[in-house]
């Protein structure tokens, strides 16, 4: 038995479960209701690119790339200090980093809203401090908060992952070689640990694009990201041909700028940049 | 010393930055008003409504059930395919991969309209069944990519030279790949139970007659959400904890004895 | 390998089982099951607990949605109920798009209960297809701490003064009602160069930062907790934030002198009804002014229902934001579908927010 047959179940789900759907997607991306008939068009991806969604795109695009590249700052460092040696209570505190996220999201949105708020505990305390006329909500930042609250542990995870079992005999090697801890770090710890990095920005950047209920919520409605743009076609304008379409060609971008990078980075030598 | 003291900082810093909602939802869940933000003094009245909550109740178990089943399912068949995935030609390889991005990708209301579409036209009652269908496959992704950057990381040929030194394959896996793939396994079973028990917007779409603990949460919003749930998420977050650090303690103890 | 098979194959079975059974039980009993279709927590549970109880032969099968857009897009996708609770605007689409099954309100006798003031209305003119389960009108919560002045106009909404301290409600038809009635229209106003004047006063508003925020549900949490000076409220979300044990004892309530929106959620039967027989017993039986005043009592909207309303008390009958005056009621509207309009007003609506 070829070992790439293990694959074979998933890939039948895959076709049933990921291609078929998105064949659905897709049709109704390319088609229209024009009285009460249907006709195939591509005007609504003429619409997909009007300025205003391009903004809402673009703006989502680098919300989403900043809210992992702060979850990248914070996760890689609390990683490598959870997956040590020298930290007995590293697995326990991994887990403590994930369990926040089984409690319901709306609850711990609706928590957070009342700890930013105006009269809430932080802004109390902020104003003893004399910081007056601030905001803490409704606006991007407070999306941006949300974002990292909730991507953070997607990101912990994998990097924890990958380094966790690297073999303590290679830092010892590198020792042996004259190199500092720093040195030690940059080409020991670092490049074993790109697989992970890769997945936890796979796992924080492509939901967060997408993501809409942070934003309808901690941005207060002012901050309108593309997911939440895509969920407005389906429920209030009702049109799902242009949902799907604005769907459609969020895929297609964010993918062939995956397919990029990864290409880029096969001729590097697996390196990430 | 300094260092280690940085380093406790760091992970109480972020720990603070994760628990300061969930303590809000405890302190909010002895409340004796209904609304956030507004103490009106200490109860345990909504301890007391959310057993007698017959609805709640239910959701709980169909959320717990679904999420469980769904992460076992979804991390088995992901860890297969990840590890057929990592065998494939590069084309290959490439191709399924970024399929597998799709319902990441995907707004959660894309993915769960699709699949209700789906369902609707095979003909499949819509119901508990399907629910666990699709979450399943929104899990799958996030097996795979777990489990992937694991097996990439082996040393090369380590597969091979156990079956030249006259392992079968299956044994070769079992006993070579699969304990140092562990924690990538590990990390995806907990994702897809993370996923699944928080999902909302495609239970709601491809379900019928059940509802997970989101969908009764979400449809509570109008009237206000209760307390009720608070002390749901305390209990809960008090469960977890407790069990988490008797696992801990216990292997603790094992792994002295063992080294002893 | 073996193993991982063995293992796989069992879940896979296990699997499946589950989505069979899921599938195929619930009809072993011998009992008719109706399916409904309602807002989240939108009816005392006793109530339908005992419904089950006097009609043995009922079983009731209860999902809950969270907007009338997504009740619509479940339908939409092929999902099936017997009985739903749309709104008024949402009764109209349906009966246009024929959804709904009309109904022999011979088999609904306590109908009789109903104040004739909420019966045949524009949306379901000769109530054909709906009964009316709650209303209540469209206004403004205020914080009487930060506004000393009255509250009689639309017009604070869009007053310097407040600036920053404004919630205004999320969504197309409420924002726009708001704005039209200011400017003296009608909220289902027609003319596109109107709706055009209301666009710009909404997004000189946001432009402006006079703006809080834009929200549905959050407001409650929001206004109890004194975070805002001025929302668009139903009076529904009112009575929740001004609750005596609960609320905010400086929030006070007032529907504009301009005129509102008078909104209605109904009872209806779908085309597809499997059961017609037990969603009548269920639609009367909610209808019974005891049982209506019971569950009116637990949800905290208004009920349509003069008997019920009578059994409520003196407390209810004389409460402003419940019972609002003849004369505030006669300058409310109620939300009619907009037909062709609908992309119109979306459009303005989106252009608003994605400023």
């Amino acid at each position: 038995m070829k070992r790439s047959a293990y694959a074979y179940p998933y890939l039948l789900w895959m076709a049933l479960f990921i291609v078929v759907p998105l064949a659905i997607v897709l049709f109704y991306a390319l088609t229209d209701t024009v009285d009460g008939r249907l006709i195939f068009t591509l005007e609504n991806f003429s619409a997909a690119f009007d300025p205003a969604y391009v903004k809402v795109f673009l703006r989502s695009l680098w919300m989403a790339a900043l809210a992992t590249v702060i979850c990248l700052a914070i996760g890689y460092p609390l990683a490598l200090v959870l997956s040590s040696r020298h930290f007995k209570a590293g697995k326990l505190l991994l887990m403590l980093v994930v369990i926040p996220m089984w409690m319901n999201f709306l609850l711990r949105t609706y928590a957070w809203i009342n700890l930013l708020s105006d009269n809430g505990i932080i802004m109390k305390a902020l104003q003893f401090f004399g910081v007056e006329n601030l905001s803490l909500l409704y606006n991007q930042t407070a999306v941006i908060v949300g974002l990292v609250y909730n991507f953070l542990p997607f990101m912990v995870l994998p990097i924890y992952t990958s380094l966790i079992k690297i073999e303590p005999n290679l830092y010892e090697a590198a020792g042996d070689l004259g190199a500092n801890s720093f040195m030690s770090f940059l080409k020991v710890t670092l490049p074993l640990s790109v697989p992970g990095i890769v997945s936890g920005i796979t796992m924080t950047f492509m939901p967060a694009i997408t993501s809409f209920a942070v934003s309808r919520l901690m941005g207060g409605g002012l901050v309108t990201m593309y997911g939440e743009l895509i969920e407005n076609q389906f429920y209030f304008m009702r049109d799902w041909h242009f949902g799907a379409t604005l769907s459609i060609v969020m895929m297609v971008l964010v993918l062939i700028s995956a397919v990029l990078t990864r290409n880029n980075k096969n001729k590097e030598g697996g390196m990430l940049w | 010393m300094v260092k280690q003291a940085l380093r406790w900082a760091l992970v109480i810093a972020v720990l603070l930055f994760l628990y300061a909602p969930i303590l809000t939802l405890v302190v909010f869940s002895f409340n004796s008003g209904k609304y956030m933000g507004n103490w009106t003094g200490f109860s345990l009245r909504w301890y007391v409504e959310l057993f007698n909550d017959a609805v709640i109740m239910r959701s709980l178990w169909i959320t717990l059930s679904v999420a469980l089943i769904a992460a076992v399912v979804s991390t088995i068949l992901g860890t297969l395919a990840a590890a057929g995935i990592h065998a494939m030609k590069n084309r290959h390889a490439n191709l399924v991969e970024n399929i597998t991005y799709i319902p990441m990708l995907s707004p959660d209301i894309v993915t769960g309209i699709s699949l209700m579409l789906l369902f609707v036209f095979a003909g499949i009652k819509l119901g508990y069944g399907t629910m666990l269908l699709a979450h399943v496959t929104f899990n799958l992704p996030y097996v795979i990519f777990s489990v992937l950057p694991k097996l990439r990381a082996l040393p090369q040929h380590q597969y091979e030279a156990a079956i030249d030194l006259g392992a079968t394959p299956g044994f070769a896996l079992r006993k070579v790949v699969l304990p140092q793939i562990m924690p990538g396994i590990l990390t995806g079973l907990i994702f897809a139970f993370t996923l699944s028990i928080d999902d909302f917007v495609i239970s709601y779409f491809t379900s019928q007659d059940v509802s997970n603990l989101s969908m009764t949460i979400y449809s509570m919003a109008r009237r206000g959400l209760s307390p009720k749930l608070n002390a749901l998420s305390s209990i809960m977050f008090l469960t977890v904890l407790t069990l988490l650090i008797v696992i801990n303690v216990r292997s603790a103890r094992q792994g002295k004895k063992e080294t002893v | 390998m073996k193993l991982w098979t063995r293992i796989l194959s069992v879940s896979l079975a296990l699997l499946f089982c589950f989505a069979l059974t899921a599938c195929g039980g619930g009809d072993s009993s011998g009992k008719t099951t109706l399916r409904v279709y309602n807002w989240g927590d939108y009816i005392d549970p006793d109530v339908l607990s005992e419904f089950e109880e006097q009609n043995p032969d009922i079983r009731v099968v209860y999902d809950t949605f969270d907007s009338n857009e997504g009740m619509l897009a479940k339908l939409d996708g092929g999902a099936r109920y017997d009985v739903l609770f749309p709104s008024e605007y949402m009764v109209e689409k349906m009966i246009q798009e024929d959804w709904l099954m009309e109904l022999d309100l011979s088999k609904i006798p306590n109908v009789e209960y109903i104040d004739q003031r909420f019966l045949n209305l524009a949306f379901d003119p000769e109530n054909k297809y709906s009964v009316p389960y709650t209303w209540g009108t469209l206004g403004i919560l205020y914080n009487t701490t930060m506004v000393t002045e009255p509250v009689d106009s639309w017009g604070i909404l869009f007053s310097e003064e407040y600036a920053g301290k404004i919630i205004m409600y999320d969504s197309v038809r409420d924002s726009m009602a708001v704005a039209l009635k200011y400017l003296g229209y009608s909220v289902n106003e027609h003319d596109e160069a109107r709706l055009k004047e209301a666009g710009d006063l909404l997004a000189k508003q946001k432009q402006n930062g006079l703006v809080k925020a834009y929200m549905t549900d959050t407001v409650k949490e929001a206004m109890i907790g004194g975070n805002a000076a001025l929302a668009v409220v139903y009076s529904g979300d009112a009575v929740l934030c001004m609750d005596e044990t609960d609320g905010n004892a400086d929030l006070a309530y007032a529907v504009p002198k301009e005129g509102s929106n008078l909104f209605f959620d109904n009872i209806v039967i779908s085309k597809d009804c499997e059961s017609l027989d037990a969603a009548y017993r269920f639609i009367n039986y909610l209808c019974d002014p005891a049982v209506a005043a019971r569950n009116i009592a637990y949800i905290g909207y208004s009920t349509p229902s003069s008997a019920a309303a009578q059994i409520m008390g003196e407390a209810y009958l004389n409460d402003p934001v419940f019972m609002p005056d003849e004369e505030t009621l006669a300058r409310c509207e109620v939300f009619l579908d907009l037909g062709s309009l609908t992309g119109v007003y979306n459009r303005i609506w989106e252009s608003v927010k994605l400023q």
